[in-house]
């Protein structure tokens, strides 16, 4: 086909569907994209932007740090610019107090109750410290905060933060920055057939088959940063990640066949002429 | 007087409050996107500029960065 042909529209019954019809929602907020993209690790702040706008995302973390007069331009600008609500995170903390003080600081500044909630255990794996985080998740729920916590693939933790109150769950695929995928695909499935809350995969994705795999899985939606913002390419990234995404959702939806050992004709034995 | 902020310690005059603070960090104190903490305690934007700041306090002003996950 050559770029001066169409291809004829495709029947509205057999379009698949869209993101309008099928929202994530998280406490009760609509969200019509299902890819959480974060901002850590982009060059500037203008792949930044190019990167965030070509992802679709309609949600972006940003992290809190000293304010520094010699610092260029606001990320906050980047973000507002482009129409997106902000998720501050706790990045950076190893205890429960401190990510509750951050937590605080962050709806202070940003205006908001929300708070994508990380205590890490040490800063070689960057895990969730499951004790601290179980703790400050409370205290912050108590506080009046819609809590989405980065937590371990341990059930028994994802099972506990919802119990707590937290809006979403966020099990790691893989550790922070990884690009490692989905290294525990059965504990994943554990944690998604017991949640009621969203679980929303974070941490680990590195393409755009691993957001594919988290989604047709049946998770709620994907949040990335690094496989975006440190591509060679991040805005054609942010493009296959998004697509990734929205493929494993429709395949999700769908159904999939189940996996066979062996293999099942699809055309019909039935009529099958004698041929020598 | 001396007080800790962001790290360093800084002289300041008597009676200086939270939004003098934040403004010699380069920041409007009016404007949005910035919180700040004297000892530990978050302080809303509406009371910067009636808290003073005391010696020896420690002040914490954040604002959102590149970040996450």
């Amino acid at each position: 086909m050559t770029d001066t042909e169409t291809m004829p529209d495709a029947p509205a019954d057999r379009a698949p569907a869209g993101a309008a019809e099928d929202p994530l929602e998280i406490a009760g907020v609509p969200f019509g994209s299902r890819l959480v993209m974060g901002t850590g690790g982009a060059p500037s702040h203008g792949a930044l932007r190019d990167a965030l706008v070509a992802s679709g995302t309609e949600m972006t973390t940003v992290a809190l740090r000293r304010l520094d007069p010699g610092a260029g331009g606001s990320v906050l600008d980047v973000i507002t610019d482009a129409g997106i609500r902000v998720l501050p995170n706790t990045a950076g903390c190893y205890t429960a107090t401190e990510a509750v003080q951050l937590a605080r600081m962050a709806r202070e500044a940003l205006e908001t109750s929300w708070i994508k909630l990380e205590v890490i255990a040490d800063d070689r794996t960057l895990f969730p410290d499951p004790v601290e985080l179980l703790d400050a998740a409370e205290t912050l729920v108590d506080d009046g905060f819609t809590v989405l916590p980065y937590c371990g693939d341990d059930p028994v933790v994802a099972q506990r933060l919802e119990q707590i109150g937290c809006a979403a769950v966020m099990p790691l695929g893989s550790p922070i920055g990884s690009g490692a995928g989905i290294r525990n695909p059965y504990n994943l499935r554990i944690i998604l057939e017991q949640a009621q809350v969203p679980v929303i995969l974070d941490a680990g994705v590195g393409t755009a088959s691993h957001a594919a795999q988290a989604m047709e899985m049946g998770c709620a939606a994907v949040l990335c940063a690094s496989a975006i913002t440190r591509a060679k390419d991040p805005t054609m990234m942010a493009r296959a990640i998004a697509a990734g995404v929205q493929a494993g959702r429709w395949a999700h939806l769908a159904g999939r066949i189940p996996e066979r050992l062996y293999a099942e004709a699809s055309s019909p034995d039935e009529g099958r002429a004698p041929l020598t | 007087m001396t007080v800790v902020l962001n790290g360093d310690a800084v002289e300041i005059g008597a009676g200086a409050t939270l939004a003098d603070l934040v403004r010699r960090l380069g920041h409007d104190p009016a404007r949005p996107g910035v919180a700040a903490a004297v000892d530990g305690t978050v302080v809303r934007r509406v009371d910067w500029p009636t808290t003073e700041v005391a010696d020896g306090a420690v002040v914490e002003v954040l604002t959102a960065v590149q970040g996450g996950a």
